[in-house]
């Protein structure tokens, strides 16, 4: 069990909704903070606040300083050493910048990038935009009618014209947990870069960038417990080495003159302007609060939830859930639909209630038109939800069908 | 106010003038692709005035209910009057809309004006 001083910890969820408690099971969208994050935000301003790497005085080295300290920790929740980790504005900066340097190394006319039709948006247009300039072309590995990947097409459409394989850890829709170090394996042997969308897997799970076998693992802090306005980009040293910038400007440089300028070291290099400092020492006590919880219990607590949600949904013969029926084989989430009710009003009708479930076609549109429907529901699940609230929704689907059916 | 007033349940469960005409002088399509909502609406005028409107679409409660409560409020009324309804005429008929769900809401009316944009068929008097 998740202890329940947990949820004690996340001020936001003793608000009320209306006259409701606030069911909140959209934290795949975005978790909540608990005190300590926002304490360590708030503090780094009363306290410590000043540039980073810049100042000679004694301020400045000490958020210098907890800056640093911040990416350590990340690096150690990964199993990373810090210079391979790139502070970004979240997943889709990290992702931006992970297309746009791999294309400007590896890729030219006539050679692809394999992505897949799970992709959200942030993993999909930077590709398509990257093959436009370069003249390359993105192919998309099809997802199987059990939500998976569709291992032959991968094998069919991999090729040593494959410059970049881009792909999702955790599917934010189908829930889906993709077999990265296969998929790794496969892609290196054509000499492919592996780019790894981990947004909605290094906040519920355990993981090793060693034993993922990727190359660029990109994930948000505001998903797990941080603030907005960071996250990360993880690269293999040698990789980080050979790519260049993506943003330009102060505190990248070695050496500038009025016609060219030489880059700093990794992670220097990728770091241009001012970075979100505070941001970053929000992220780093984020990090220690699930390190405090451990990420194995992380995992078995939104396994254990998602079970209940899985099996309540797949008993209601009026529902339809997307995605891998087995929980042991998915993220902390569930999309669903319920028969002749569109999305958006079960999501109405729950916020009634102050239940917040996400509607829509979560950023991902080619997989809802695989999918074959505009939008769906989707309920997702953190550290500080409980089996009750999932009893609750569960309820208040029932009611909703009633309501509108 | 209940996202779902009585109002837009009554006309979700059974939507009015739903359908298509024969020969239809006006018609306009809105869809909004984010969540897949679609809303037709088809007009006959006679002596300026609608003498018949159905609608036919799909997507969620609101924005049907809205396009079968819209036929209602324009049916048999003068074309320059149609014309004039505004957004907050509709919402209020509907007994208010959620600030969540106003797209949804106005999408028959904006299906409506393309439809009064186009210049009447031969034969449409
Ligand atoms: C799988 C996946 N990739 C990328 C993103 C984009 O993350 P962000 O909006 O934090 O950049 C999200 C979340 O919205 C996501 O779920």
């Amino acid at each position: 069990m998740m202890d329940a001083t947990v949820r004690a910890d996340f001020p936001i969820l003793r608000r009320a909704v209306g006259d409701r408690p606030l069911i909140y099971l959209d934290s795949a969208a975005t978790s909540h903070k608990p005190e300590a994050v926002v304490e360590a935000e708030a503090r780094f301003y009363r306290e410590a606040n000043a540039n980073v790497r810049r100042g000679v005085y004694r301020l400045s080295a000490a958020a210098t300083d907890l800056y640093e300290e911040a990416r350590a920790k990340v690096a150690a929740l990964i199993g990373a050493i810090p210079e391979e980790v790139i502070f970004t504005r979240g997943t889709t900066e990290a992702l931006n910048l992970a297309a746009y340097a791999v294309g400007e190394a590896r890729v030219g006319p006539e050679d692809e990038v394999l992505v897949t039709e799970m992709e959200h948006h942030a993993n999909l247009i930077p590709w398509q935009e990257m093959a436009r300039r370069r003249g390359a072309r993105v192919r998309a590995v099809a997802v199987t009618p059990g939500g998976e990947l569709d291992w032959d097409d991968f094998r069919q459409k991999l090729s040593p014209r494959t410059k970049a394989v881009a792909v999702a850890h955790v599917s934010n829709v189908l829930g889906t947990v993709n077999p990265i170090p296969e998929i790794a394996a496969a892609a290196h042997a054509v000499g492919a870069v592996v780019v790894v969308d981990a947004a909605q897997s290094v906040p519920h799970m355990p993981l090793r960038v060693g034993e993922l076998g990727a190359d660029l693992v990109a994930f948000s802090g505001h998903k797990m417990l941080g603030p907005t306005g960071i996250g990360a980009l993880w690269g293999r040293a040698e990789l980080l080495a050979e790519l260049p910038p993506f943003l330009t400007g102060g505190e990248m440089i070695r050496e500038v003159s009025l016609d060219r300028a030489t880059w700093a070291d990794p992670p220097a290099k990728f770091e241009a302007g001012t970075p979100p400092i505070a941001q970053a020492v929000g992220l780093g006590a984020a990090v220690d609060y699930l390190q405090g919880i451990g990420m194995d219990e992380v995992r078995r607590h939104g396994r254990e939830l998602t079970s209940l949600a899985l099996a309540g949904l797949l008993d209601r013969p009026y529902v339809t859930v997307y995605g891998p029926l087995d929980p042991a084989a998915r993220g902390a989430l569930v999309a669903f639909s319920v028969d002749g009710i569109h999305p958006h009003d079960v999501a109405t009708l729950l916020d009634e209630e102050g239940i917040a479930i996400r509607a829509g076609h979560h950023c991902a549109q080619p997989l809802h038109r695989r999918l074959g429907v505009p939008a769906t529901c989707r309920a997702s699940f953190y550290v500080y939800n409980t089996g009750e609230e999932v009893a609750a929704f569960l309820a208040a689907v029932d009611r909703a069908w009633e309501a509108l059916a | 106010m209940s996202p779902y007033e009585e109002v837009i349940l009554d006309h979700w469960r059974h939507p009015r003038n739903k359908g298509r005409l024969v020969n239809p002088d006006m018609v306009g399509v809105e869809a909004n692709p984010l969540c897949g909502d679609v809303v037709r609406l088809e007009l006959k005028l006679r002596d300026g005035k609608v003498e018949d409107v159905r609608f036919d679409g799909q997507g969620c409660a609101i924005s049907q209910a809205a396009s079968s409560l819209l036929t209602e409020m324009i049916q048999g009324r003068p074309v320059a009057d149609v014309a004039a309804v505004k957004d907050d005429d509709l919402l209020s008929a509907l007994g208010g809309v959620i600030r969540t769900r106003l797209s949804c809401a106005v999408l028959p009316l904006r299906a409506l004006r393309k439809a009064l944009a186009q210049a009447p068929k031969e034969g449409g008097r």
